[in-house]
């Protein structure tokens, strides 16, 4: 019985490998979808309105449509982009390249690009709470403004964004099995290739469910730690 | 009609048989997310009654299935009922329930916002001011009366902004139904995609629908809000 459970027909690594994949993808996208999420946010909050048009633009495009669409825009367009590009290159200047774009590449970009979106709303929101007396005092002081930015705004501002950052992690992660459907080999192409061809589709399936789940659980404790860690001193009502 | 044909007269990918796909990609689309945020909703109520309830045997099982199914990505929910659907039934007297990819999708859907669902009105009743509570009960008002007099009119009005995202996500989560063969939305501009190697032209303009309805839901629930929550406005007539 337990030889019949843990038999895994030899997909056993190749689906362990595509959890790496997964967790790469999801910490890369969500180091570039807090970049974009900063510079969005820094662009909505700035006094020129080219900027704020093109934030504003960009976080309302993003949020109205599904992710797979994006995704699939960014993978087979840009396939069509390169090719465009490698063409006018051999015709300008005779330069004979090829070169596929890369489905985890094509991944990490979609979903930082797309969560860049839901962070720059996050961020924007966690700049306002932050006292503006704050800010004034900093300048007082003849502090520049990058020693405003990283002495005073931004570790108060982390408090107020956090528990949006966090739901857009758990959100972000979920996304990640979006990959499969471009083809990268992440655990959730593997587990479906191996239901396929194994014909036991709840063998491959629910130690995937058993991953996400893990990887949602750790995520949560991480979260709820951060929190504490960037709201010590503040004072709640009711501990 | 002429009008629209005209439009499309000099153009080799919006022919009106593309169009045509469109449309029936529109209608698939719109019947799955309705259907299971129907569904969903209706399981959703008393999943969340229980959910509140503070005798375990009845909200410890309700917390393992919202644990479940919105700490897992929609797309493997949706393989593992599909895929496990189509392997376990296939011809066993259940299987006209799984015969066409829309069923198993439908279950996935409505498993899943129902799971959402629940989490939002358990927050919406836990909200509830004690006082009101506490009034209700010294009136003698029963747990069921208490509940559909008191508890629940609050609760809904409270869970609409909330819910409206809800809905938003259900529609933008509905496009991985095109990965099991359902020609969904997306599912009509892969394929147009694919036929005429044309990403921008096909992912674009079924964007742009997808912002279209994204719109017009927020619209309808501005218009719902602005009707039920009109005691919570700031602005006097």
């Amino acid at each position: 019985m337990i030889d019949y459970l843990f038999d895994f027909h030899g997909y056993g690594p190749s689906i362990f490998n595509g959890a790496i994949i997964t967790i790469q993808v999801g910490l890369l996208s969500l180091l570039l979808a807090l970049l974009l999420g900063l510079l969005g946010a820094s662009a909505k909050l700035s006094k020129n309105p080219v900027a704020q048009g093109v934030a504003t633009l960009y976080t309302t495009i993003i949020r109205g449509v599904p992710d797979l669409v994006l995704m699939m825009l960014i993978y087979y367009g840009g396939q069509v982009m390169i090719n465009n590009f490698t063409d006018w290159l051999y015709e300008a200047f005779e330069i004979d390249i090829f070169f596929n774009i890369n489905q985890f590449v094509a991944g990490v970009f979609a979903i930082g690009f797309i969560f860049g979106a839901y962070m720059s709303e996050t961020f924007r929101g966690a700049f306002l709470a932050v006292d503006r007396g704050q800010i004034e005092a900093g300048v007082a002081y003849g502090m520049t403004r990058w020693q405003i930015f990283r002495r005073i705004s931004f570790p108060q501002m982390m408090r107020h964004a956090l528990p949006g950052l966090g739901n857009n992690w758990l959100v972000m992660l979920k996304t990640t099995a979006l990959v499969s459907v471009i083809g990268l080999a992440d655990m959730v192409r593997l587990a479906t290739e191996a239901s396929k061809a194994v014909h036991q589709p709840f063998k491959f399936f629910i130690p995937v469910v058993l991953v996400y789940l893990a990887l949602t659980t750790v995520s949560e404790w991480l979260i709820k730690y951060l929190e504490r860690r960037y709201s010590a001193g503040v004072i709640s009502g009711q501990h | 009609m002429n009008y629209l044909e005209e439009l499309l007269a000099d153009n080799d990918i919006f022919t009106l048989t593309t169009m045509a796909e469109y449309w029936s990609g529109l209608v698939n689309t719109t019947q799955l997310v309705l259907l299971s945020l129907i569904i969903g909703l209706v399981l959703a109520l008393p999943l969340a009654l229980m959910r509140c309830s503070n005798k375990a045997y009845l909200s410890k099982p309700v917390y393992l299935f919202t644990y479940v199914f919105r700490g897992t990505p929609l797309i493997v929910q949706l393989y593992l009922i599909y895929y496990g659907s189509g392997f376990t039934f296939n011809d066993t007297w259940i299987w006209p329930a799984f015969e066409k990819a829309f069923y198993p999708a439908l279950y996935a859907f409505v498993l899943n916002t129902a799971a959402y669902t629940t989490e939002i009105l358990r927050g919406a009743i836990m909200a509830t001011p004690r006082g009101e509570i506490e009034a209700a009960k010294a009136y003698g008002m029963s747990w069921w009366k208490r509940t559909l007099r008191i508890v629940l009119p609050s609760a809904f009005r409270r869970a609409l902004p909330a819910y409206s995202n809800e809905v938003i996500f259900m529609l933008h989560a509905s496009a991985v139904a095109s990965t099991v063969t359902i020609l969904d939305l997306t599912g009509a501009a892969y394929n147009i995609y694919s036929r005429y190697y044309a990403p921008f032209e096909a992912f674009i303009f079924v964007a742009f629908i997808y912002l279209c309805l994204t719109f017009m839901i927020i619209y309808i629930f501005k218009r719902i809000e602005n009707r039920m929550l009109a005691h919570l406005s700031t602005s006097r007539p």
